[in-house]
């Protein structure tokens, strides 16, 4: 526990160093040194404006992750039971993924104009396939000794799917998810810098513009630690709710 | 009650005990391939039946059958005078590859076949308990199956079994899987628990000093498409001291003669 915090301290220690080097040479004018951007970040923090800023920049994010979480979850455990869905979903979730979504964010503006329904489609359209193909995968690849053994021992199909098929998926399920959000913090800053600037999407688009550089990477710095805290939260979760789950990669 | 028996050489030395568990001309066939033919087999009440034969002869298939996880192409199950539609209350089934949730713990593994059958959690993980201790794993019912060795595992798919108390006991080449010193303390337990559980068990395996170690009653099944050719009792065998068995000369001559006839079927 002590020995893999430690190990964390230290490759923050290295990566923030970096970080502060690069600025100081500079690499660039636009490049702020960590302190700088770290500054800049508390005087947001203290003045107010960052928390306003989220209250905007949440409403779609959260709302889009727990859409993608939700549907993706219940769309992928139907997808991988019946091979019918299969066939009539899987290949929507393939194109979406592999969709050039900065391209596709006009069309979304026009039918759903410039509002959070837009941006809520962004969110869901970066968060959802990964979720829905991961969880249709692991479903299918249930282990079919399991499977056999549960209907020995007089299961239900419903005993089968929530006593043996979801926990069996659950580490996978778990990883869409992870790649899923991470997915979906990407989409909502991405809506904001594309659809309308709005809160942290603002503060970057306007910081730039104004060449307020530390301000800048202060936003970027902050969504990315909010990103880290969210998906340490889902391994929290995750260990919880299947504690056998951890042999190995999810640990402390 | 006469089976007719197609291919059947009997060696009925003894007079057979009632019947548990009989197989009624049972076919199976995948496809094009003929797995099973025209079987039938009875297994005596509280004894132990081996199904031995070379790899390919069907003997997991038929097991399987009368476990109720794959229906027969023809013929039917009965076990305890009724016809098998499915698996049910009156079979257990000890599997090869042990088949225990990686997820769960060793108590909710041995307690999952109750858990299934809706008996109170309080009540299921008494009874469990109770039979961890009996298989000798007293004191890891917080272990994972992970962390336990193959043995081990293994101890926990028999308490599993043993804890939904069915009548008949399948076991699916249950030692396989675990090494030799540890097979042949399973195989003097297994002895014990013949003797001591009034249960009928019906036990797959390809090890011919297995099979004569452990059974009542061994069938021969030949491949290509199985049948039984042979049934053979060990009586003689059982009221010896457990001891001496492997060096018994009765022990060995069956061992011999069952390789005899296996020998030419095995490529």
């Amino acid at each position: 526990m002590t020995r893999s915090f430690a190990l964390k301290l230290l490759s923050a220690l290295l990566v923030f160093g970096a970080w502060e080097i690069a600025g100081r040479i500079p690499v660039s004018y636009a490049f702020p040194t960590f302190f700088d951007s770290m500054s800049a970040l508390f005087r947001m923090a203290f003045d107010g404006s960052l928390f306003v800023a989220y209250a905007e920049t949440l409403k779609p994010l959260v709302l889009g992750v727990a859409i993608s979480a939700f549907i993706g979850i219940a769309l992928g455990l139907w997808i991988g039971l019946s091979s019918w869905f299969d066939w009539l979903f899987s290949p929507i979730f393939v194109v979406m993924q592999a969709a050039p979504l900065a391209a596709l964010i006009p069309l979304l503006v026009m039918a759903y104009g410039i509002g959070l329904t837009s941006k809520v489609f962004v969110v869901c359209i970066m968060a959802m396939p990964v979720i829905v193909l991961n969880t249709a995968g692991a479903v299918r690849n249930t282990p079919q000794n399991l499977k056999a053994m549960s209907h020995s021992f007089l299961a239900t199909d419903r005993d089968v799917l929530l006593k043996v098929i979801i926990p069996a998926a659950s580490p996978l399920i778990f990883s869409g998810l992870r790649l899923g959000v991470s997915a979906g913090f990407i989409g909502a800053i991405l809506s904001e810098l594309k659809i309308t600037p709005t809160g942290v999407g603002d503060i970057i688009t306007f910081s730039r513009s104004i060449a307020d550089y530390p301000s800048m990477y202060a936003a970027i710095f902050s969504i990315i630690l909010l990103a880290v805290l969210f998906l340490n939260l889902l391994e929290k979760i995750e260990i919880t709710l299947f504690e056998g789950n951890v042999r190995g990669y999810a640990s402390d | 009650m006469v089976m007719p028996q197609t291919d059947a050489a009997f060696r009925t030395d003894a007079v057979p005990a009632e019947v548990a568990v009989s197989a009624r001309n049972i076919s199976k066939t995948y496809g094009e391939v003929e797995a099973l033919k025209n079987l039938s087999l009875e297994f005596p009440r509280g004894q132990l039946t081996s199904l031995l034969g070379p790899s390919g002869c069907g003997k997991t298939t038929l097991l399987k059958i009368i476990a109720g996880l794959l229906e027969p192409t023809s013929g039917e199950i009965v076990v305890n005078g009724k016809p098998v539609k499915g698996p049910g209350p009156d079979r257990a089934f000890v599997f090869q590859d042990f088949a225990l949730l990686p997820w769960a713990n060793v108590l909710r593994n041995v307690a999952f076949g109750l858990e299934l059958r809706g008996v109170a959690k309080s009540e299921r993980e008494d009874i469990a308990e109770k039979y961890i201790k009996e298989v000798g794993l007293a004191g890891f019912e917080k272990s994972f199956p992970h962390e336990l060795s193959g043995g081990m595992r293994q101890r926990v798919g028999l308490a599993r079994a043993l804890s939904v108390d069915a009548d008949v006991l399948l076991m699916d080449e249950p030692f396989s899987a675990v090494d030799e010193q540890t097979r042949r303390k399973f195989q003097e337990d297994l002895l014990n628990l013949v003797k001591h559980e009034n249960k009928t068990f019906i036990f797959v395996t390809h090890s011919i000093e297995e099979a004569v170690y452990v059974s009542d009653q061994i069938a021969i099944l030949l491949p290509r498409p199985s049948r039984v050719s042979e049934i053979i009792r060990p009586t003689g065998l059982r009221d010896k001291d457990v001891d001496m068995l492997r060096r018994d000369p009765e022990y060995l001559d069956i061992v011999d003669q069952i390789w005899a006839s296996l020998r030419s079927y095995v490529e």
